[in-house]
């Protein structure tokens, strides 16, 4: 294995990581400020991922439908929230599961009834396509750096927004005593549908720019949700940093794995045999990770105070 | 002593309506109710073990398709090495005996159940939720991944596994063994809702710091229904194996996990006959809805929505009112 190759795949770790923290920070906010279990948070990067696919389509440019997808999330999140979340937020988990898991079936079939069964196909736009070079000679995808680019400005902005604005002194104030910011007469209700409209938006975009990756289908988002879930749980749910931190480890865990398993497994047993066993092996290892973790700190690595 | 109550009644009810039907689907030769009427009690049997970790103890597993799954791939290879006749493990081979294959499943699904138990019960709440489903996701993918029994295709079992005495390829023979299993399963169900252990399980539910104080360790507790909730849906898995002759990683998706809540949630958290209720009024719509429309699921998600916001005993709390005690 040389340089370059362990380089490139730390680069996919970093942006498999990068995009799972857009979904987890989504996640983890609408669960501190709010104490939601939100399943349905992979439909909404579906929706992102399809309004961005359908609208680059239609108009021609990427940069349009990457617009499309903030402002379709952001809405689908926001009707949801109006329309069903709001209901939920004084039940047990159970019924919030359940009702999210609804809202997913209705997602899916709901999409695949517009779109079709047949997968639509995202361009990288022409601004970012070609490739850079790495030290040791490889040549990694400028698409891939800019997702990186992407998430890194977002994790610097969630930190100004929460640290530094209004809108974050108040979401900050929801997570520790809701009651106490409502009789301080900020309206909760809005700040609800606002906290979950923006997570909502993180995951759009999610979708968006992984659609440009792979292809845009139904069902594309629970793997993605599954996946963050475990991020969260690792990170501490509700904690932001949590979930930043956590979202690299899975994603560079899990990337360096199913790189490097294979050929441990090759050291004890012929290569034929160690190729699926190492594999078999490296698609369960964030799960071994976060086994590990959970066994030492219940609560993740950064616990939130509440949760 | 069971009392002629209005839950009895309904129970009562529904097991002679779901022996019933395949009777009379025999009678009229339509082979294909009988499928449907296996279905409801083998889903039935799956969600009666969920319902004893989240029914009574409260633990909302959201990964109950891994022993579903675990015991449907029991089934499936044993069935294939009795067939290549190569030897399973340790030179044992495989069966084509289902008594036997229950006992493997059962065993499977407990030991693989105490592993994840052990580790998800040190957390509760949401934690509880996602990392039972996380585990589900690790077999899962463990299934795709490795070859040697199909990946991603999955398994078929060329011919329904024995079982003495009985002709298991028939419909309405097979019928009415999974029928034994679902009441010996709902059986225990009521026994161990009945037990001491059973009033500490609901009690650590209810309460965990009075159940620590009067002396009884909630996680013990805990871990045991759990163990024993993924023995009973283990083996239902490995039925629902038989029934279909094939087993594949979607019975260990997670979306196999969320139907099982759905099955309980649909009949009545926590009742007896609560999960039979929920299979049956599942599979009926599954069947109704996907005559009418493809797009059923779409359907099925707005019902299950507005069972949620609005009737949230289920079908068994609409028949028989409110539950008598949490």
């Amino acid at each position: 294995m040389t340089l370059a190759l362990a380089l490139e795949q730390l680069l996919n770790g970093i942006q498999l990581g990068v995009m799972l923290f857009l979904m987890a920070a989504g996640l983890t906010l609408i669960f501190g400020v709010m104490g939601l279990i939100n399943l349905a948070h992979g439909s909404l990067y579906m929706v992102g991922a399809f309004a961005c696919a359908a609208v680059a389509a239609w108009t021609g440019s990427f940069w349009i439908g990457l617009v499309a997808s903030l402002i379709a999330a952001a809405a689908a999140g926001a009707i949801v929230e109006l329309v069903v979340v709001r209901r939920l937020y004084d039940r047990d988990h159970l019924d919030q599961v359940l009702a999210t898991f609804a809202l997913i079936l209705i997602f899916s079939e709901g999409t695949r009834w517009l779109f079709g069964s047949f997968p639509l196909y995202l361009d990288i736009p022409p601004l970012l396509q070609g490739a850079v070079s790495l030290p040791g000679g490889a040549e990694y995808p400028v698409y891939r750096f800019a997702i990186i680019a992407v998430g890194a400005a977002v994790a610097l902005g969630l930190y100004f927004l929460i640290s530094r604005t209004r809108l974050g002194m108040r979401i900050r104030a929801g997570e520790s005593d809701r009651e106490m910011i409502g009789a301080l007469g900020v309206d909760i209700r809005t700040l609800y549908t606002v906290v979950f409209a923006l997570g909502s938006a993180l995951a759009g975009l999610a979708g968006a720019m992984v659609g440009a990756l792979q292809s845009v289908q139904v069902g594309m988002g629970e793997p993605v949700l599954i996946l963050a879930f475990v991020v969260i749980v690792i990170g501490g749910i509700g904690s932001i940093k949590g979930a930043l931190l956590g979202a690299l480890l899975v994603g560079i865990v899990d990337t360096l794995g199913r790189l490097l398993l294979p050929q441990i497994v090759g050291l004890f047993m012929p290569l034929a045999q160690a190729g699926p066993i190492g594999g078999a092996i490296a698609s369960m290892l964030i799960y071994v990770v976060m086994a590990l973790i959970l066994a030492v700190k219940p609560r993740g690595l950064f616990p939130a105070a509440h949760g | 002593m069971p009392m002629l109550n209005r839950e009895n009644l309904v129970n009562l009810a529904l097991a002679i309506l779901l022996i019933a039907v395949p009777l009379i689907a025999n009678g009229l030769g339509q082979p294909f109710y009988i499928t449907l009427a296996t279905r409801v009690a083998i889903l039935a049997l799956a969600a009666t073990g969920l319902n004893l970790a989240l029914g009574l103890g409260g633990l909302v597993s959201f990964g109950h398709a891994a022993f579903f799954g675990l015991g449907g791939y029991v089934a499936g290879i044993l069935a294939a090495h009795n067939f290549s006749g190569e030897p399973v493990i340790f030179g044992l081979g495989g069966t084509n005996q289902m008594w036997v294959i229950w006992v493997v499943s059962i065993l499977v699904s407990g030991i693989v159940g105490l592993a994840i138990g052990a580790i998800s019960l040190r957390t509760s709440g949401v934690y509880f939720i996602m990392i039972t489903l996380a585990f589900a996701q690790m077999v899962y993918y463990f299934a795709i991944s490795w070859p040697a029994y199909g990946g991603q295709d999955g398994l078929s079992i060329l011919v329904r596994n024995q079982f003495p005495g009985i002709s298991t390829m028939r419909p309405l023979s097979f019928f009415f063994v999974c029928y034994v299993i679902l009441i010996l399963g709902i059986g225990l169900f009521a026994l161990i809702r009945a037990s001491r252990f059973g009033a500490a399980l609901q009690a650590s539910r209810q309460n965990e710091v009075r159940v620590a104080t009067v002396g009884i360790r909630p996680f013990r507790i805990r871990l045991t229904a759990f163990v024993i909730s993924a023995m009973l849906t283990g083996i239902a898995g490995a039925l629902f194996a038989d029934l279909n002759r094939f087993v594949s990683p979607s019975m260990l998706s997670w979306q196999m996990s969320g139907e099982l809540i759905v099955l309980i949630i649909l009949g009545g958290t926590g009742r007896l006959f609560g999960p039979l209720a929920g299979a049956a009024l599942y599979v009926v719509f599954e069947y109704a809805l996907g005559g009418m429309t493809e797009r059923w699921q779409f359907f099925l998600g707005l019902i299950l929505l507005l069972v949620v916001l609005f009737a949230r005993g289920g079908l068994i709390g609409l028949l028989a009112g409110k539950a008598k005690h949490g």
